[in-house]
């Protein structure tokens, strides 16, 4: 293997860019937190490593694009997996014009909707965690944090964090965004659904601290 | 009458969002000469807003005196009232708001209400130097993570339930321990976590840039009741994955915003382990790291004072008739053009 080039420092992992038996692959090392008991950080780093190829796996039979997985190691909490060609949809959104834009947001809200169908929590649905390959597809990367549930709560939340992702990053055109995400969820979950979970985001806001509007309902 | 006017410089802030009630004097130059803390402590159970308010309205006018005192300058030197106005417990909010107008009327004075998460964040910088953190607040009432971003301070994670000196709290009380002045909770808890030895597992619950502690109260409440396990090892293991949590999303927003200080503060920010976590996450990323004073830290007036004072020279004071209090505003919708 070429020696690997750091292209993402997060908080959870590192990502690095390595050519692997003649494939561009991304090397997803959980490295071990100093700051964290060793205990529980070996077994937050070990979940993670196994728990996230697993919903990649459950995604693509949900029918949502994510990286093909070429090698899990538990031992050194490494994945290897391809390394998707395409702009991040966090870029990408600043970039294009409105329309394309709520284009492009209905989709993500498609894809969202087909994974919670099939009972898919991502966990961390930020615009920085979406590709678009030259290819015209939008892949969803970064499952670290997902789960598998049917549990509205859950979707709620996974819902809610796009939100609150797309107010903190994209703040300028956040609300039509959204807004674009929960009609591309609503065609595939239904109207019924997408309500449900619609008002099980007011509730988590609500429950949220210091929310102006659950004051005035009371 | 000309001297005096132009010796008015000075900032009285007040904070009375929760326990504490506390009065602070700021000069226009960021100079702190008073900051008076009374904090209410219930014989038992957790804060009672009314009782805690009373306890406000009783200690008002003498908190305000020993500043004033401490402070050494004289009421009609005063330029400006400022005052939390929110978030926070609605009763105590409402009788500091009240000592607040009370005062600029009879002076005569502008009034400003302030942001008491943002009044956190700014006193931090100006007693340890920062200039443009990612911040850490971890309270009893609040847990976030904050940092500027075009315009406003913007939260880029938080707890989606109870705060992390809520749960620590409660935990503290479930447990039958008890705390003093000087002795709080947090530090009884830190204090047996350091004879702590062995990891019990509990829920680690970070969601995206969002954590959840109540799951992790329960779970070691639980575990607590079933008294198999020592108390030492339990509170070490609450303490070592609670602020595992925050220290990961604090983690996420410094590598998100590419920020290169780490501010620690709020009442949490006095435990060492916290401390040396966030500063290893600061060192990681190559960050300056550094914790508010425990003065300064706490719910105080001083962070009021010097706020307001930010907040009078750029312009902005609150009318009386919208100066009713905001007890769920948050840091996102207030305007800080002191910032660039």
């Amino acid at each position: 293997m070429s020696s690997p080039v750091l292209i993402k420092k997060g908080a959870e992992a590192n990502l690095y860019l390595a050519d692997w038996h003649g494939r561009k692959v991304v090397l997803k090392k959980r490295l071990p937190k100093k700051y964290r008991q060793s205990t529980l950080d070996r077994q937050i780093r070990t979940y993670r490593t196994i728990h996230e190829p697993q919903l990649m796996h459950e995604a693509k039979k949900a029918g949502v694009p994510t990286p093909i997985i070429f090698l899990i190691d538990r031992k050194n909490a490494t994945i290897i997996m391809e390394y998707i060609e395409g702009k991040q949809i966090k870029q990408l959104l600043s970039e294009v014009p409105e329309k394309e834009r709520q284009q492009l947001c209905f989709r993500i809200g498609k894809l969202v909707g087909k994974l919670h169908r099939f009972g898919v929590i991502h966990g961390d649905l930020t615009t920085s965690n979406m590709i678009l390959s030259p290819d015209g597809k939008i892949f969803l990367v970064d499952f670290g944090l997902g789960d598998k549930t049917e549990e509205l709560e859950a979707r709620g939340v996974d819902l809610h964090l796009m939100k609150r992702a797309l107010q903190s990053t994209h703040f300028r055109f956040a609300t039509e965004c959204f807004n674009s995400v929960t009609n591309g969820y609503a065609e595939v979950l239904g109207a019924e659904t997408s309500k449900s979970v619609l008002d099980k985001i007011k509730e988590i806001e609500k429950r949220g601290r210091y929310v102006a509007e659950r004051k005035e309902k009371e | 009458m000309k001297t005096r006017k132009a010796n008015k410089h000075y900032c009285l802030g007040i904070e009375s969002t929760a326990d504490d009630f506390s009065i602070g004097i700021s000069t226009f130059h960021g100079k702190i000469l008073a900051n008076i803390i009374d904090a209410y402590m219930p014989e038992k159970g957790g804060i009672h807003p009314r009782e805690a308010a009373r306890h406000h309205a009783e200690v008002g006018s003498q908190v305000l005196e020993k500043a004033l005192t401490k402070s050494g300058i004289k009421s009609r030197d005063l330029a400006v009232i400022a005052f939390s106005q929110g978030p926070g417990l609605g009763p105590c909010l409402r009788t500091g708001a009240t000592v607040a107008r009370a005062l600029a009327s009879y002076l005569d004075v502008p009034l400003v209400g302030i942001n008491h998460c943002i009044a956190h964040v700014e006193i931090g910088k100006l007693v340890t130097g920062v200039k443009n953190p990612v911040t850490l607040y971890v309270s009893g009432g609040n847990t976030m993570v904050a940092a500027f971003d075009s315009g406003r301070y913007r939260v880029f994670g938080e707890t989606l339930d109870i705060a992390l000196g809520n749960c620590l709290d409660v935990f503290a009380r479930e447990a039958s321990l008890t705390q003093r002045p000087g002795m709080p909770f947090g530090a009884v808890i830190e204090r047996l976590a350091l004879k702590g030895k062995e990891l019990i597992s509990l829920p680690f619950t970070v969601k995206g840039m969002d954590l959840s502690l109540s799951g992790l109260l329960t779970a070691a409440v639980t575990i607590l009741k079933k008294g198999e396990c020592k108390l030492e090892d339990l509170c070490y293991s609450l303490q070592e994955t609670a602020f595992s949590m925050v220290a990961e999303v604090t983690e996420r927003a410094l590598a998100h915003t590419g920020k290169k200080e780490v501010l620690l503060t709020g009442g949490v920010a006095a435990n060492k382990r916290l401390q040396s976590m966030i500063r290893a996450i600061a060192e990681e990323h190559e960050a300056e790291f550094d914790v508010v004073p425990t003065e300064f830290a706490i719910d105080n007036g001083a962070m009021v004072a010097w706020t307001g004072v930010l907040a009078y020279t750029h312009g902005m004071v609150t009318p009386v008739e919208k100066s009713f209090v905001k007890l769920r505003w948050r840091l996102e919708e207030v305007e800080v053009p002191w910032m660039k």
